[in-house]
């Protein structure tokens, strides 16, 4: 399972120091022309379009499921998460695969970008004046060149009993 | 051997040899408190599990034993040698006498004395130098000799073997040694195996005994015990042990135990196979000419076979789960003064071990309930014709793919009235409800939780809890329960289990373009549902419905339970739709589909935690062309859909409550029948409710008849014009009286609601008391007494000619403000015998009495406009002419006060007001009195 079929960009950087102190690795992707990272060593595959079986009953957010190598992954709408509006239906999408306590959630997102290695530097604490949504599902931004990312919690992301309430 | 034995024997041994080398190691480190209790704690599992199985010789080593590692642990005496020497003495007799029991599968006879008194001098403190060799206990009879001889092995004398031992390394802190699969012949003859898997520390709930097909298990003797511990680490003995193996492996190693957790990574695995094998064979059935045909095929037969034989692994004899059960039943036996026998057959089936697991309890559980609840005392049975001991029957068999465990009993059946009375008391359904109710839905109710019939609680049962666990229990492992009883015959309970959890059948059904799995097991049948097809879907107020067999189908559309939306909005409604009629427990549903696919064997894998919560999901699982589906769980159907009835009746429930603070509130019968509004009749009226075949239908006198209960029934109509059809069947409501019926044919029986009856327009037609609204609607409310009186002629006349034939009528004064009560009781009492006057005031009521007219009994309203019931009372009992003539209160409120307040006025009795034969009954009592008062 973790020989994920990574971008050949991610391979590369893949080998770069990951244990350098105060470095940082993250897969990137894009949502809505918003930059989001994950930290790399929670990813376990990274997919094109995907055929999903949509799961009748499930809260919004729960896209569908679907086999990833005779596993069953369930989908996420990430864009329905943080509250933005469903992808439109022309754009196919790509989806990032995490673990969370042994089970497979594949995020589904605009478009996955390369893995960047950041610094602690240009590390920060979520604003105070963002969106709550999306305070609660990041632990920070980074200011890159350019743009902002936003890293995302898994856990938190896909915690879903968080969003009856909010 | 018995298998409970069996398992003690390897269990026992297994304990016994990590014994001897804690022992040893207690002996260097004396004061290691751990392996002290640890000692301690596995002789006392001997002792516990030898006086389970009434080992009375053993229990007693390993009880004096136990007394002296008790003292060590407590401090008070120190551990030296020649204790712990005792206590291995002491060991070794266990094993000796285990060598017996193995072979002869009983212990020797004799006795241990001089040992157990030498532990006893220890555990007194007593104990001085070494044992005298005397005091050794004389080893028990050699066990018989095995069918296989050593004759072939190199002949290994016990002192070389003890020899190789000592120099083998200590398995010092292995707790190998709990993988023990040892086997020796005979005494002479050592034979050490290694466990494949290097078992932990003995767990006896995570481990499991793979019987081999000869549970012969193995023969070990007591003093190459030690051998077993792992010491096959290569040097002379292990070789020897090891040829000796292959050569008698025949006895040896007949089981072997292996975690569970590897079995359950096995099933896994080979459910994956599975899987993957039906994706292969599907491409194949897409492929005309493939050269993959015959591998693919072989490959398919090898994992059929592999899957068959891990699930083998799996499997244990169901006799596992019930070996409790007689001690059990003894013993209730006894606490409970009954006879009972109980028989257990198929105790062979096997099933698989979680499965197994998971229903132990509720089986328990449940045999505890027939032998309390279900069997009779002696003198009870022998009252009604029975044999003084009750009999239980625990069957069990297998059948089309499942397992069936019945659980029978000949005792007095479920107590529908009892069950009936209970459920009204609880607020589980309105008496209205369990009219409707057939006998089989009624027995329903003890799977209800807060559900008891048992008089009072006793030690055993009767607590509440209990078979609504039984049936969540049963329910999680996707099995179904289903209860017959026969009023004084017995009970029966039938379970039905999957084979194993992993791998199911499932019918794939498509519904609004989704596929889902239904398990095979609560599928019943197909049904075709279309306009050419002698099957349609008809409609009860936009509830579907299917007409099967004579028999009224409730059907569930998966599309709005799952509230799937149609993808292509413009769809017109499908021509054709397939029902899968599924069945939970005695519950039968229809589920209506789009199309129905073939069977397939799929894997159940757990839905993502994020959607447990959804009970309409038992799993999901990857078909054989790769999709994800997700699997039905059709008691999470059933329960959603019987849920909005359970919502009913906890609705009921508040307005029952309501009905008792708010007056007037009576249970009304919504129906239909010809043309116009709604109709209504007081349920109170209406004896049952009754779907009658019209084949059955004959004419009589020109009128239709139909024979029920032995009698005939003359059917009434409702509109006159209404023609009695040849087939098909209509329902009908009984109106009863002594022992004459009528029956009122209508269209359609709606509801039963409890609604405040106001009748608002008078009515210009006969038969019909007037309009009131009812559940939101213009109801016509039906006058009963018109269509008694359609039906017989001489209803209201004839029984009084028949009962008051030599006594003048009994007159009966009815005060009420409603006209609709006035409507409802003068018929209802005219039936009963009594001559009615109606009036709508007490006004009104004495000025009869002025006028000089006499009454035998006065029924009267409390709630009056103008002068009120308590009121009139006292009006007629202060110097009235009436002054004598017994009353009786009418009222809705009938609590103690109201009571007392009744009796000062001057009313004689007091009856609720919907209480029909309260009414009667309290109206014969008051004239009786009277009669003889006077």
């Amino acid at each position: 399972m973790s020989n994920a079929k990574l971008p050949s960009t991610v391979r590369k950087s893949k080998g770069d120091d990951l244990v350098v102190s105060g470095n940082q690795d993250y897969v990137t992707m894009t949502i809505a022309d918003q930059m989001f990272g994950i930290p790399v060593l929670q990813v376990q595959d990274v997919l094109g379009h995907q055929r999903i079986t949509r799961i009748p009953l499930a809260p919004p957010e729960v896209a569908g499921s679907l086999n990833l190598r005779g596993r069953i992954v369930t989908a996420i709408d990430v864009r329905l998460r943080l509250g933005l509006t469903g992808r439109p239906k022309d754009k196919p999408g790509m989806s990032i695969v995490v673990d969370l306590r042994g089970e497979l959630y594949s995020l589904m997102v605009d478009s996955v970008g390369e893995v960047l290695s950041l610094t602690k530097e240009d590390f920060e604490r979520n604003p105070a004046t963002l969106d709550p949504r999306w305070r609660e599902v990041s632990t920070g931004i980074y200011r890159l060149n350019g743009q902002l990312m936003v890293v995302l919690d898994v856990p938190r992301l896909l915690n879903f009993t968080t969003i009856e309430t909010a | 051997m018995d298998d409970l034995l069996s398992e003690f024997l390897t269990e026992t041994n297994e304990n016994l040899s990590v014994l001897d080398v804690e022992l040893v190691r207690l002996e260097q480190n004396p004061n290691n408190p751990e392996l002290l209790s640890n000692i301690f704690r596995l002789v006392h599992t001997i002792k516990g599990t030898c006086g389970f199985l009434g080992l009375p010789r053993l229990e007693k080593v390993a009880h004096a034993s136990e007394n002296v590692l008790g003292k060590f642990r407590d401090g008070e005496l120190t551990i030296n040698p020649e204790a712990v020497s005792l206590i291995l003495q002491a060991l070794d007799t266990i094993k000796s006498l285990l060598a017996v029991l193995e072979a002869t599968e009983a212990e020797p006879p004799g006795d241990d004395l001089p040992l157990i008194e030498r532990l006893n001098l220890c555990a007194e403190g007593k104990l001085g130098g070494p044992a005298p060799a005397a005091a050794a206990p004389p080893p028990p009879p050699p066990p018989t000799a095995p069918a296989v001889a050593a004759s072939e092995a190199r002949p290994v004398t016990l002192d070389e073997l003890e020899a190789l031992w000592n120099s083998t390394p200590g398995p010092n802190d292995t707790p190998a040694a709990a993988a023990a699969p040892a086997a020796s012949a005979a005494p002479s003859t050592a034979v050490a195996t290694r466990a494949p898997e290097p078992a932990e520390e003995p767990a006896p709930s995570h481990d499991l005994v793979v019987p081999d097909p000869e549970p012969a298990a193995a023969k070990m003797p007591a003093p190459v015990a030690p051998m077993a511990s792992g010491s096959a680490s290569g040097n002379g003995g292990a070789d020897a042990g090891a040829e000796a193996a292959t050569k008698e492996s025949a006895v040896a190693a007949q089981t072997i135990r292996v975690n569970v957790d590897l079995l359950e990574n096995l099933m896994t695995m080979v459910s994956e196979l599975v899987l993957t094998r039906n994706q292969l064979l599907q491409i194949l059935r897409s492929q005309k000419e493939s050269e993959f045909a015959a591998p693919l095929q072989r490959l398919n037969h090898v994992t059929s076979e592999l899957q068959e034989g891990v699930m083998k692994t799996r499997m244990q004899p169901i006799g596992n789960a019930w070996a409790k059960l007689p001690r059990l039943v003894r013993d209730l036996a006894h606490e409970l003064n009954k006879k009972i026998d109980l028989q257990m057959l198929g105790a062979d089936t096997e099933l698989d071990r979680q499965v197994l697991e998971l229903i132990k309890d509720p089986l328990t559980h449940m045999v505890r309930n027939s032998a309390d609840h279900g069997l009779e005392i002696p003198a009870e049975r022998l009252k009604s014709g029975k044999s003084e001991t009750g009999r239980i029957t625990l069957n069990a068999y297998h059948e089309g793919g499942h397992i069936i465990i019945e659980i029978q009993d000949d005792g007095k059946g479920l107590a529908i009235d009892k069950i009936k009375q209970k459920a009204i008391q609880n607020g589980m359904a309105s008496e209205g409800e369990l009219a409707s109710m057939t006998d089989q839905q009624i027995i329903q109710f003890i799977m209800k939780p807060g559900f008891s019939t048992a008089a009072k609680v006793t030690n055993v049962s009767g607590r509440g809890v209990g078979m609504d666990v039984v049936k969540t229990n049963i329910e999680k492992i996707g099995g179904t329960i289903e209860i017959k009883s026969a009023q004084g015959k017995g009970s029966t309970f039938v379970i039905k289990i999957p084979l194993t959890l992993a791998i199911v059948s499932a019918l794939i059904v498509e519904c609004a373009g989704e596929r889902f799995a239904i398990p095979q097991i609560s599928v019943v049948e197909l049904v075709r549902a279309a306009a050419d097809s002698e099957h349609t879907i008809e409609r009860l107020k936009g509830t579907p419905v299917l007409r099967l067999r004579n028999r009224l189908l409730p059907l569930v559309s998966l599309q709005q339970l799952l509230r799937l939306d149609d993808s292509e909005d413009a769809k017109k409604p499908a021509d054709e739709i397939f029902i899968v009629v599924t069945q939970v427990g005695t519950y039968t549903f229809g589920i209506m589909v789009d199309r129905v696919f073939d069977t397939e064997e799929i894997v159940v894998k757990p839905v993502a935690p994020i959607l447990r919560h959804i009970e309409m999901f038992s799993g999901n699982t990857i078909l054989g062309d790769g999709s994800v589906i997700m699997i039905l769980d059709p008691n999470g159907i059933a329960s959603a859909t019987g849920e909005m009835a359970m919502g009913e009746a906890a609705g009921k429930e508040t307005t029952a409550v309501q009905t008792q603070r708010q007056e007037d509130k009576m249970a009304l019968l919504l129906f239909r029948a010809g043309q116009g509004a709604p109709k209504a009749v007081p349920l109170s009226l209406v004896a049952r409710l009754e779907d009658v075949d019209l084949a059955t239908v004959e004419l009589s006198n020109g009128l239709p008849v139909v024979q029920y209960r032995g009698k005939l029934m003359p059917l009434v109509p409702i509109d006159p014009n209404f023609v009695v059809a040849n087939e098909g069947r209509q329902p009908v409501l009984v109106f009863a009286d002594g022992d004459r019926s009528m029956g009122l044919i209508v269209d359609e029986i709606v509801d039963i609601v409890e609604e405040k009856l106001n009748v608002q327009l008078a009515a210009e037609r006969p038969g019909l008391m007037g309009s009131a609204i009812i559940a939101g609607k213009a109801t016509e409310v039906i006058d009963a007494g018109f269509f008694l009186t359609q039906a017989y002629k001489d209803w209201f006349g004839s029984s009084t000619q028949e009962g008051f034939e030599e006594e003048k009528l009994q007159r009966v004064l009815l005060v009420d403000d409603s006209p609709f009560f006035r409507n409802l009781l003068t018929p209802l009492l005219s039936v009963a015998g009594y001559d009615v006057t109606a009036v709508e005031n007490a006004g009104d009521a004495l000025a009869l009495c002025e006028a000089g007219e006499d009454f035998d009994v006065i029924v009267s309203d409390i709630e009056m406009p103008g002068m009120s019931g308590f009121d009139f009372a006292e009006a007629v009992r202060h110097g009235s002419r009436w002054q004598g003539v017994p009353m009786v209160a009418l009222s809705s409120h009938a609590s103690a006060r109201d009571l007392d307040r009744g009796r000062i006025a001057g009313f004689n009795d007091y009856v609720a007001k919907f209480d029909r034969d309260a009414l009667l009954f309290a109206l014969q009592q008051t004239l009786t009195e009277q009669k003889g008062a006077a």
